[in-house]
């Protein structure tokens, strides 16, 4: 049996877990909410990160795009996801919401635009 | 000249919901944006984790900024972009507000006041650095502009001072976009940022925090060479024989949020020395009947929720706002509590829904919230830990205590052993 502190970083609250791992079994204590829960056996089986970065554009009143992950990456994929959103240059007027990159690396998540700040009209 | 009810100062997360919120409340409002876009400070802040309280959704700044600008929209609100207020003055009937824009120069008379005009950086002006004076050394929000606007990588190794959030954001940010934090050094015993933000900007990329260290010294002559850093002691002076240096391109500085309150201050709104904005009753009027504050300009938030929480009741009073009489009685905050807001209560219009914000001034395990009025307890919340960097928010009801000019009202942080 093992015991560790963790500290959940899912929201601003970061509350301060006590986390045992007895026989396969994760047991967590400390948690405001459920999801302090989950984030404890996802950082002891595979950690998951989200990044949130910004694309170059070809628009030089907004040279570049601010952008993030749509759901959350494995943390040792992050500097490879970097690489793939670093070598983007936004080209078109895209809206909020838009995806700049399909299924980053085969993740099963998209690149998404965070700003209206392209769209027609801004 | 312009008229207008509601005339609202600082087109970030505060003015906008408290333009919508006067709108919705009936008031004809203007906005002033001294930037071409609205949205304030939230544009550059791209990082998520914004609006968990109000939405239940991890939003980046732009996203969370967006939801209100496109209903300020909707609603078809009067927004003066590029515009920057010179003078605001009280008269007879409210206050004319002159402001200046590619246009010119033209006045603004309003029936109140809405001051959302956010927060400043502490600047290395402000914070003791001997040395010379080379480039390199700028703020964290500096920095922030400079990658998230303008695509620009402001170093590629460089020191953080101070532990402050915008810091720690910061060094995972230019981390991610390849360049090197060497460390990040608090002057003080504990982390300034949130606990989070230690785990996932510092640790998560092996960022060294130093804690009691400081910066003691910059050298280079056109751009930042290198600095020398050192421990200090409980006094937060330097230990002579503990000075290493460090070779780096730049020096982020993180070391504090002041409230902007200049168009306040000549307005002879009175200030709290410890939220350095604004002393605000329930409804956030400042001391001068008509002009209310909110967001960053009425106490440094760590939570943008929080930012539009007080804008909409800012906007709700504004918009309300009929100049009737009011008779204040001061809320004492205890010495283990850093400020409290608000500062007073109007004893004529007291609600049983009290929003009621406070900071702890040190880290305190197991202890107990209390409010009293005259010695007996109205509120009570028990806390397992407080934290400074960490606001609380509770909700009081002050109707039922017979509240007067004269009652003594005090709030304080009693820590329990176990």
């Amino acid at each position: 049996m093992s015991t560790r502190e963790m500290v959940c970083i899912t929201c601003p609250r970061g509350c301060t877990m006590q986390v045992e791992q007895f026989d396969g079994a994760i047991k967590v204590t400390g948690n405001f909410c459920k999801r302090g829960e989950q984030f404890a056996v996802n950082e002891l089986t595979m950690p998951m990160r989200t990044i949130c970065s910004t694309v170059k554009t070809s628009f030089p009143e907004s040279p570049v795009l601010p952008c993030r992950v749509s759901k959350d990456i494995p943390k040792d994929k992050i500097f490879d996801v970097m690489n793939e959103i670093n070598r983007v240059v936004v080209t078109e007027r895209i809206s909020r919401g838009d995806v700049i990159i399909k299924n980053v690396l085969g993740l099963d998540a998209d690149v998404i635009s965070t700003s209206d700040l392209l769209r027609k009209g801004e | 000249m312009i008229k207008t009810d509601v005339l609202v100062i600082g087109g970030g997360p505060a003015g906008l919901a408290a333009a919508i919120e006067a709108h919705k409340n009936g008031a004809k409002v203007i906005l002033i944006e001294r930037e071409s876009r609205l949205g304030g400070i939230l544009k550059q802040c791209i990082h998520d984790g914004f609006g968990l309280v109000r939405f239940e959704e991890k939003l980046s700044g732009p996203e969370y900024a967006e939801r209100f600008i496109d209903e300020f929209r909707e609603l078809h609100i009067e927004a003066l972009l590029l515009t920057f207020v010179t003078k605001v003055q009280k008269t007879e009937s409210g206050f004319v507000a002159t402001v200046v824009n590619r246009d010119g120069v033209m006045d603004i008379e309003a029936k109140s006041l809405i001051l959302a005009t956010g927060c400043r950086e502490r600047t290395a002006k402000q914070v003791f650095i001997h040395g010379t004076r080379p480039a390199g050394v700028f703020t964290a929000g500096t920095a922030q502009h400079f990658t998230n606007l303008l695509g620009e990588l402001p170093t590629k190794k460089c020191v953080i001072l101070g532990s402050g959030d915008i810091g720690l954001i910061m060094a995972r940010r230019l981390t991610l976009e390849g360049a090197k934090v060497l460390g990040v050094y608090e002057v003080k015993p504990t982390p300034s940022g949130l606990t989070r933000n230690i785990h996932q900007c510092l640790n998560d990329f092996d960022i060294p925090l130093h804690l009691s260290h400081t910066v003691t010294r910059v050298f280079g002559v056109d751009r930042l060479e290198g600095v020398e850093v050192a421990k200090v002691d409980e006094n937060m002076r330097a230990i002579p024989g503990t000075e290493e240096y460090i070779e780096c391109d730049a020096l982020i500085l993180s070391v504090g949020l002041i409230p902007e309150n200049e168009i306040a201050e000549n307005l002879g709104v009175e200030i709290d020395p410890k939220t350095k904005g604004p002393k605000c009753d329930a409804s956030l009027m400042t001391s001068v009947p008509g002009i209310f504050s909110c967001g960053n300009a009425l106490h440094v938030n760590d939570l943008v929720d929080y930012v539009s929480e007080s804008g909409e009741t800012a906007g709700r009073s504004a918009a309300l706002f009929s100049g009737k009489e009011r008779k204040m009685a001061s809320v004492i905050p205890g010495d283990k509590i850093l400020y409290i807001v608000p500062q007073k209560l109007d004893t004529l219009s007291v609600g049983s829904e009290t929003v009621v914000y406070f900071r702890s001034k040190e880290v305190y395990d197991d202890s107990i919230f209390r409010i009293t009025v005259d010695g007996e307890t109205v509120f009570e919340k028990k806390y397992a830990f407080l934290r400074p960097p960490e606001m609380e928010k509770v909700i009081v009801d002050f109707s039922k205590c017979g509240l007067s000019e004269n009652s003594k009202i005090s709030a304080e942080i009693e820590v329990t052993v176990k």
